[in-house]
């Protein structure tokens, strides 16, 4: 405990402790709420005669005669094959984190040991490459794409998230090599190493921490797009997010927003369970580049 | 590092995004030079009993040869840019003319689709940004008074908001505000207006995308700014209420000075990011009274049965302008910074 926090007035701790309730609220309640009423049929999560029906699920006991029911889930698990979508994000995934890694090791280490000015450029560029929005570069890809039938097949999504990817990989893993002292790998180059040999044996060995935490940024953003695979997947290979928007798009027929309520809470879990492993790591991501400045 | 190692360090990083990403801007700037091709038209003469009659028919393969000739359509030049679609230098220049008032001109120009998604693009991007950095900075000072035990747990339920997917957020909380959801009811009885409903009016459904906004990106101002209150030196605050500093003073004069270049850079984060708005236009179904930059070239590449390429390309160029003007300011900061610095 601080010290100035030591002797606060009680009227601000009760204020600022309900800020931070009040706040909490805000950022969880939607959550719950959608997760609770994923157990329900659309009469209750949609009740318009009484929101507290989603609560209690009085329609659901009528038309199913129990007070949860797992129909949104299977509808859309296994009627819509929502498990095939979680399969090719999987797959995306997997290989946009793998093959970002690797590449941005490479190069944030490159350009974190380098002096000269190019490496300041591509730095440069690679910030202006991060502002793109990504549907802009969607566009430029489409017609080539099709034109040469590589749309619609999943590595060219991958290599596409792992393209753009980039920037972000880079800047971070540099900043985070940036950190690790360069006479470790000097001294192992005056010992006789070459620059790879010195990176391999001395470098691979330290930077771990700071590869999960690129790694998770990477998953987020493979994960959670939705421009690029929206765009770039054939129905057959859609992912997750994309597959929750057909879901809409679809007419809403009684039951159907059901199937997206169960595959939005679906997709949602992974996410909750890998805040809760990684919550530190994802916290000093976030700051790594702004308490350096 | 020598260039050689350098260049082999880098090279598989720097030859991904060149393909993918400043090949396709080329391709992107190639495409908005052209159109799709005029569909080819035969004219038959029918004579029959009662005279000859003349029909127009497409001919499906001499338009499908055409396009597979030139995929690219014809050239149009820079005439995709200046149509009404986009820069509708016409239109804007005939509403000029004919406007009564300034206030008719701009309302006028509104109306353009372009125009349109350009409003709400820079209102999204200056409404939202300053208010999360308020309300991160605020719920950040709220977290860090709270007793250890209950932080950990605190900063994993305000991180939900920020690391969940956008569209499915913004699902999330479309249904809420649905007139038979949580939201939408609750705000029907406190307004006593049965007939209230936040996605009928483009006021409201603009207030409920920054809201979203604010909501999904409030938790990243909020960690930085928590991880900055964790470095404010406690000898200076101690040394400030030694002298007599009031709470505000301290909060004031210590804590928001360490805190500025924190604002830079969750302000250029934000810039960014809230510049491409464009998943919860379509989380919110809310194209009717808000589009995006980015959600007009969406709406193009999508189109149902033609996919109007040109037309995306010329939007895309014109908001890649965008993005290069709101990054100037930084550029050029950064560069001065980095001259000045002996190599």
């Amino acid at each position: 405990m601080t010290p100035s926090s030591q002797n606060r007035s009680r009227g601000l701790v009760i204020l600022s402790t309900s800020f931070v309730a009040l706040w909490l609220l805000i950022a969880a309640v939607p959550f719950l709420w959608t997760l609770w009423g994923s157990f329900k049929v659309q009469g209750d999560f949609f009740s318009k005669s009484d929101w507290t029906y989603a609560l209690y699920g009085v329609r659901t006991l009528a038309e199913t005669g129990a007070t949860f029911t797992g129909q949104g889930y299977h509808g859309a698990w296994i009627e819509q094959e929502f498990w095939r979508a979680t399969l090719n994000t999987g797959i995306v995934v997997f290989f946009t984190v793998i093959i970002s890694l690797t590449l941005g090791t490479l190069g944030g280490y490159a350009l974190a040991r380098s002096g000269y000015k190019y490496a300041f450029w591509i730095l440069m560029a690679a910030l202006v490459f991060r502002a793109m929005p990504h549907i802009t570069l969607v566009s430029g890809y489409l017609l080539p794409f099709f034109e040469w039938n590589l749309w619609g097949h999943l590595p060219t999504t991958i290599i596409v998230l792992v393209a753009i990817n980039q920037p972000f990989t880079l800047w971070m893993l540099h900043s985070f090599f940036l950190n690790i002292p360069k006479d470790m790998d000097e001294s192992a180059m005056v010992d006789g190493c070459t620059r790879f040999q010195a990176f391999r044996h001395v470098i691979i060995p330290v930077m771990w921490p700071g590869v999960i935490t690129t790694g998770l940024f990477s998953f987020l953003l493979a994960y959670n797009d939705f421009a690029v695979t929206a765009m770039l997947l054939s129905q057959e290979n859609q992912t997750m997010v994309p597959k929750i928007a057909s879901f809409l798009g679809t007419t809403q027929v009684e039951g159907n927003v059901m199937f997206a309520v169960a595959a939005v809470v679906s997709a949602t879990a992974p996410l909750f369970a890998l805040v809760m492993m990684f919550q530190r790591q994802i916290v000093s991501g976030l700051t790594a580049g702004a308490v350096k400045g | 590092m020598k260039h050689r190692t350098f260049l082999w360090f880098i090279l598989p990083s720097l030859s991904a995004m060149v393909l993918f990403i400043a090949l396709p801007i080329v391709s992107v700037f190639v495409q908005s030079l052209f159109v799709a091709h005029d569909q080819v038209l035969v004219v038959t003469e029918n004579c029959g009993p009662f005279g000859c009659k003349q029909t127009t028919t497409v001919d499906q393969e001499a338009t499908r040869a055409l396009k597979e000739a030139a995929p690219l359509g014809k050239f149009n030049g820079f005439e995709t840019y200046t149509n009404r679609g986009h820069l509708a230098l016409a239109e804007v220049s005939q509403a000029w003319r004919s406007a009564t008032g300034i206030g008719d001109f701009v309302s006028q120009v509104l109306n353009l689709p372009f125009y349109r998604a350009v409003a709400f693009t820079l209102s999204y991007t200056f409404v939202v940004t300053p208010f999360v950095i308020l309300l991160g900075l605020a719920v950040a000072l709220g977290v860090n008074s709270l007793p250890r035990a209950i932080k950990g747990p605190t900063i994993f339920v305000s991180l939900l908001p920020m690391i969940v997917t956008p569209l499915i957020g913004s699902l999330i909380l479309f249904w809420m505000i649905d007139s038979r959801g949580l939201i939408g009811a609750t705000l029907q009885i406190v307004f006593d207006d049965p007939d209230l409903s936040l996605k009928a009016s483009p006021t409201l459904t603009w207030i409920t995308l920054f809201v979203y906004g604010v909501w999904h990106s409030a938790p990243f101002s909020f960690i930085v700014f928590y991880a900055g209150l964790q470095t404010v030196p406690q000898d200076t605050l101690e040394a400030a209420m030694i002298d007599g500093a009031t709470r505000w003073q301290r909060l004031r004069y210590v804590v928001v000075p360490y805190m500025t270049p924190l604002v830079t850079f969750i302000t250029l984060m934000q810039l960014m990011d809230n510049f491409r708005v464009f998943e919860p236009i379509v989380g919110f179904s809310a194209q009717a009274s808000a589009t995006s930059l980015s959600y007009i070239i969406y709406n193009d590449l999508r189109g149902g049965d033609s996919q109007l390429f040109g037309s995306a390309a010329a939007t895309s160029m014109l908001t890649i302008l965008g993005v290069a003007v709101l990054l100037l300011p930084v550029l050029i900061r950064t560069w001065r910074e980095f001259n000045r610095k002996p190599v």
